[in-house]
């Protein structure tokens, strides 16, 4: 078998050798190894003062875009549920009223829409799935919680806020190869958010 | 004589004092130690650097659920850690802990009883010891705990041998059963360890397996035995036992240092400070600095070393060092004889 590494050693239960039974010269040099990392620069993080700089493209919690006007964009088409492998997201659709269109982008819109954060493998298809640039994964974390029930997450959490200065950015998930998938006329639907 | 027992009573109180401080910051430097070989930073939230650990950790010892098992044996129960605690505090009465200062015309030595058996007392003591662990885990009527225990035993008894004709090596070139003695013939640079390398090498050895610190930590090895003889144990109790096993650490590096690394005999010194009082502070500094050295050589070995399996362990000590230290014994005999210190 090809080794993965070339450190690597065969083991055996061959008798041990004179040197090897005196202990000393193998613990002698274990110890140099260790005192070796005792000057070594250390790999902790201090969590709550320095966080770790997450990928661009990181899959954190996931948020529902609004569009320009403030527009709820989902339209409760379903693709995300049938896209979760984890089927973590349910929703209910409702109409849209007369006088909604500053809620709601299309006639159809999700009355609720719940993610079960403890289901959610975090994999992003609901993104891919989406016609309506509505679903999002983005870099910030689900925090711990003691209730399981408090995991499922409805719009109240999902929805990003009405206000201007609050929408959740998510321009650094639109990578080069997702702008030029999107370029296809088949996909037309996908437009751009700004 | 009244002085001289309220200074015994004062020096008494001071070493019981420093020991059990020493051992309180061994736990953080083992855990500061731990982490830095692996490349972590250790405890780092209480106090700057982390330098109240202690502090904490003993006051969650205390807090923490009493527990005592119903069908223990509550006497012999609270009698083990006891026992284990008293005689590892015991030990440090015969340790010189520095020449004598000068008061007024009186010379007050810095050892609590310069018993002229001193390490007879010191090997009776810390085998009196392992009956704190053997009571413990036998009481505790839990069979982890007895094999612990029957472990920690046998271990310590195999160990004793080896630790003790080494010892007897050091007596013959030393010619003395006082410590203080074996301390002051030191001066000048005649460490033991320079007349008594393979002794040395197995009085070590053997303090590893004395104390139960890695590679021989059998007793309380979690994969095998949960916690070894301290399962059942919780609390201040469970908190004695590790707290002693410290303790015999800090002993053990003192008892190394003063046997074999001149105490606090430091080479040249004298050429630079006259004043007796200021050497023999200076010499305490140096048994200290010797000592911390020590401590720290077993936590190096400690996150170096992976646990020995028992048969080697036995194997180590019957068919290893005790042959090697009738060795020892017999060369340092015949090394005697030709050069005329018997005949
Ligand atoms: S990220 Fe994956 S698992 Fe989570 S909701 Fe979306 S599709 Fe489901
Ligand atoms: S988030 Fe997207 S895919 Fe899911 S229901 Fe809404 S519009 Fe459809």
């Amino acid at each position: 078998m090809q080794s993965l590494t070339n450190r690597s050693k065969v083991v055996g239960s061959t008798k041990m050798t004179l040197m090897e039974s005196i202990y000393l010269p193998a613990i002698l040099n274990g110890m140099m190894i260790t005192i070796k990392h005792f000057f070594r620069k250390k790999a902790t993080i201090q969590y709550p003062e320095v966080k770790r700089e997450f990928a661009p493209v990181y899959r954190g919690m996931h948020v529902l875009k609004r569009d320009e006007n403030g527009a709820e964009r989902c339209t409760a088409c379903g693709l995300c549920a049938v896209a979760c492998p984890a089927e973590a997201i349910t929703m209910t659709s409702a109409e849209r009223k007369p006088g909604e269109e500053k809620l709601f982008r299309e006639e159809k819109y999700a009355s609720t829409y719940e993610i079960n954060m403890l289901r959610c493998i975090f994999c992003g298809d609901c993104e891919d799935a989406c016609p309506k640039e509505s679903i999002f994964l983005t870099d910030r974390l689900v925090p711990s919680d003691s209730l399981r029930q408090r995991f499922v997450y409805g719009k109240d959490l999902l929805v990003e806020p009405m206000e201007e200065n609050k929408r959740i950015d998510i321009s650094k998930r639109q990578t080069k190869e997702v702008l030029e998938f999107k370029k296809n006329k088949e996909l037309q639907h996908n437009k751009l958010i700004e | 004589m009244q002085t001289e027992i309220i200074y015994k009573s004062i020096l008494a109180l001071a070493v019981f004092g420093i020991t059990l401080f020493i051992a309180m910051y061994s736990t953080y430097a083992e855990r500061k130690i731990a982490a830095f070989l692996q490349d972590r930073l250790g405890p780092n939230r209480a106090g700057p650097f982390g330098i109240l650990q202690p502090l904490a950790d003993g006051v969650k010892m205390f807090m923490k659920e009493e527990m005592i098992p119903e069908v223990s044996n509550k006497f012999l129960f609270i009698l083990g850690p006891s026992i284990a605690m008293l005689t590892c505090l015991m030990t440090g009465a015969v340790i010189p802990w520095g020449s004598s200062i000068t008061i007024a015309g009186n010379e007050y030595s810095l050892q609590v009883a310069d018993i002229n058996i001193g390490i007879l007392y010191l090997l009776g003591v810390t085998s009196v010891g392992v009956y704190g662990i053997m009571i413990g885990g036998w009481a505790s009527n839990n069979k982890f705990s007895l094999l612990g225990a029957i472990r920690a035993s046998s271990q310590m008894i195999s160990y004793e041998i080896g630790m003790g004709l080494s010892i007897i090596a050091l007596i013959m070139t030393t010619g003395t059963l006082s410590i203080g003695e074996i301390a002051a013939q030191q001066h000048g640079g005649h460490w033991n360890v320079f007349y008594q390398p393979l002794g040395f090498l197995i009085f070590i050895v053997c303090a590893f397996a004395e104390t139960n610190r890695a590679p021989f930590d059998l007793p309380e090895c979690e994969s095998e035995l949960v916690g070894g003889y301290h399962t059942e144990y919780s609390s201040m109790k469970l908190g004695f036992y590790l707290f002693a096993e410290y303790i015999n650490m800090f002993i053990s590096s003192a008892v190394i240092a003063t046997l074999y690394f001149g105490g606090y005999n430091m080479p040249f010194i004298g050429r630079f400070i006259q004043d007796p009082n200021a050497l023999a502070i200076i010499g305490s500094v140096f048994l200290f600095c010797k000592i911390f050295f020590f401590i720290f050589l077993f936590m190096w070995v400690r996150w170096t070393l992976p646990r020995f399996r028992y048969d080697q362990l036995m194997n180590l000590g019957w068919k290893g060092l005790l042959p090697l230290a009738i060795l020892n014994i017999a060369i340092t005999g015949i090394v005697m004889w030709f050069t005329g210190k018997i005949n």
